[in-house]
């Protein structure tokens, strides 16, 4: 996984609360068997009307969503965070997020930062004003600046060391392998195998 | 553990934990892992990468469902749903892993499968890379939708790392009125509690209603915990759980049967054990439900109107309703009744089940679907559906005008054959009602099996009591 620890781009306002994942990525586009790929499908259903946020030229290359709450509700696909990575997101900037969602993109580094609702629409007019406002994201002192403000946001220090490392999850479960073998040891023997009907 | 008086999600949580504490989120084993096409491939990549094995080839089991045909059972259309089906069964075959693939006796929506099979019971944890695990719940088991990475975490360790959630409960006090059923039940309680109610809660369903609901009325409520955001729905098991598992392929027999029950029976929230938060709700106001706008929160009951957006004070949620009937092509003030619609489907792992289809039934024995209206009834796995063949089910339907199909997602999801045209209205038995999610430019309204039969034969939302 990529590192994420500080990061400076432009940010595209997307004034809409309940993006839900079959917003993001419908089912059609989940059919993929690899990791990339997926950035045709992202938010599908708007990408032919010219006025949504990401065909404007000044928005296209953004690298920070600024969303509505509840970004990322609905279904369990990780499709949704790799298509925003393959879209070029680093970060989603919203109030709230579905949990599945918010795990997925923690889980890939595509950071997501909880903002309360008087920062997000401040970054949307900001960003109304000037498309070319740049915007960090700054992991490291758990904190979003933009112009002359800045908000702190939260983040649990277990999530924000793996992210910073860049650290392959499975391995660190890993280094706990004696205890799983040991917990495996003590299940009951009636517990249902998928095996041995 | 501590001598606490524990939610029965705590004591799931504690039975579970293999390691707790410190600087790290605790580490919870998983007693089942549940797998399908669409969310498995890129994991089983990551494994191969890593040179990993599957570390419990024992406690997971795969089927094929959301990318499989419901008109037949041999020929997958689309080359790219065929080879992630294939791939699915490369997989299974290289790793190990018990599959039940399209054709065989025990296919099936992934939810369908692992209750009938017995593998899901009380005190268990279960994930599958779905949002719908929710659905195992119903039996007083842990069960929570994962995604990619985390099924890769699962498959490769069979442990998850997990903050523990905070704890909800959603009383049902009294009876349900006569013609009320748990998918209504459920409807009205995320109208209630919107969206995002149950984000960061595991909720505990409780009260003399939810005890009186069926199995499967229960897996109906618990696979709805994920459309108010809630991690995990609940319910404690009791002589209706044991009832439904006792003779299943898989539930323990002789002596481990009464060794399991007796642990069950320990299971249940402790009587002064506190929630985090708790709603409650009076059954006996309840009624037939429907949605009408594009999340499931945003339902009314069957005899209401379709509401103003001026009612919401919420400047969010008002601009959510506004947006809402304008993909909905509806217009406030209009009765949900005087609606017409063009798709009534029946199935899902929301209501696919034999008690779904039977209700169903009951409601179109002896009349037709309405002139206009397409009506789809599609078992949520090849058992249900040759159960009901055996009871005579697929004739009720059949003389109907219905199209009996073979189990799967089917509409529930725009992914494989069956989807709704752009513009078209359906009223559905499934989940979610979001722009979209039945095929692009689709109209989806939730209801019951009940309404959606009754609504099928008046062409518009009705229930069977204004059926004449
Ligand atoms: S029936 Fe629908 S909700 Fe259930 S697993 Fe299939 S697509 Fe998901």
């Amino acid at each position: 996984m990529e590192k994420f620890t500080v990061h400076t781009g432009t940010a595209a306002p997307l004034r809409r609360s309940n993006v839900d994942t079959d917003q993001i990525i419908p089912a059609e586009y989940l059919k993929r068997v690899s990791r990339t790929g997926f950035a045709d499908g992202l938010f599908k259903a708007w990408r032919d009307d010219p006025t949504f946020v990401l065909n404007q030229p000044a928005h296209a290359t953004a690298t920070i969503l600024v969303t509505g709450t509840e970004f990322g509700v609905g279904s369990s696909r990780e499709h949704a965070v790799w298509a925003l990575q393959d879209q070029g997101f680093r970060a989603i900037v919203a109030p709230r997020f579905g949990d599945i969602f918010r795990g997925n993109a923690l889980k890939g580094g595509l950071l997501p930062v909880e903002l309360p609702s008087e920062a997000v629409e401040w970054l949307w007019d900001a960003l109304d004003a000037d498309p070319a406002l740049a915007v960090t994201v700054d992991l490291e002192a758990r904190e979003v600046r933009a112009g002359e403000r800045s908000w702190s946001f939260p983040l649990d220090d277990f999530s924000r060391w793996r992210l910073l490392e860049g650290l392959d999850d499975i391995g660190l479960t890993l280094r706990h392998e004696a205890d799983i073998t040991a917990f495996e040891g003590a299940r009951p023997s009636r517990l249902p195998r998928t095996q041995a009907a | 553990m501590s001598d606490q008086p524990r939610t029965l999600a705590e004591k799931l949580w504690d039975a579970h934990l293999v390691r707790a504490g410190g600087d790290e989120p605790d580490l919870l084993y998983i007693d089942l892992h549940l797998v399908h096409e669409v969310t498995s491939p890129q994991a089983f990549d990551g494994l191969r990468a890593a040179g990993r094995p599957v570390r419990r080839t024992d406690l997971t089991i795969a089927t094929e469902d959301h990318n499989t045909p419901t008109d037949n059972l041999f020929s997958i259309v689309d080359p790219v749903s065929q080879t992630q089906l294939e791939t699915l069964r490369k997989n299974c075959a290289e790793f190990g892993v018990r599959l039940h693939p399209l054709g065989d006796d025990e296919q099936g929506v992934v939810h369908v499968v692992g209750p009938q099979l017995g593998l899901t019971q009380p005190g268990m944890t279960v994930v599958c890379g779905d949002s719908h695990t929710s659905t195992h719940g119903a039996f007083g088991a842990l069960a929570f939708g994962i995604g990619t990475s985390e099924v890769e975490h699962v498959l490769a360790t069979q442990t998850l790392t997990q903050r523990p959630p905070k704890t909800m409960a959603v009383t049902v006090d009294g009876v349900l009125p006569e013609g009320v059923s748990a998918k209504d039940l459920i409807l009205a309680v995320i109208a209630k509690a919107g969206t995002g109610g149950g984000i960061g809660h595991v909720v505990e369903y409780r009260g003399e209603a939810i005890r009186a609901l069926s199995m499967e009325g229960r897996m109906t409520v618990c696979n709805m915990s994920i459309e108010w955001g809630a991690k995990a729905g609940l319910i404690a098991p009791d002589e209706t759980t044991f009832a439904y598992l006792e003779g299943r392929p898989h539930a323990p027999k002789g002596e481990a049967w009464d060794e399991a029950v007796a642990y069950w029976r320990t299971l249940p929230t402790d009587e002064d054990a506190v929630f985090d938060a708790e709603i409650v709700i009076d059954a006996a106001e309840l009624t037939p439900f429907v949605t009408w706008g594009t999340n499931p929160g945003q339902g009314v009951p069957l005899g209401a109107v379709v509401p103003d957006p001026s009612v919401y004070t919420d400047p969010v949620q008002r601009g959510a309703a506004e947006r809402a009937l304008e993909y909905m092509a509806l217009t406030p003030g209009t009765a949900m009744r005087d609606v017409d619609v063009d798709v009534v489907f029946v199935g899902s792992c929301t209501n696919g089940r034999i008690e779904d289809l039977r209700n169903a039934a009951e409601v179109l024995r002896g009349r037709k679907v309405a002139d206009g209206v397409t009506m789809m009834v599609v078992p949520g796995s090849a058992r249900v559906r040759a159960q009901a063949e055996s009871e005579g089910l697929h004739e009720i339907f059949r003389e109907a005008g219905a199209d009996w199909r073979f189990a799967g997602c089917s509409m529930c999801l725009g992914m494989n054959p069956d989807k709704l045209a752009p513009g078209a209205r359906s009223a559905s038995t499934s989940n979610r009602n979001f722009e979209g999610r039945q095929g692009p430019g689709g109209r989806t309204h939730l209801v019951s099996p009940q309404v959606a039969a009754a609504t099928a034969v008046a062409g518009h939302f009705a229930a069977p009591a204004d059926l004449v």
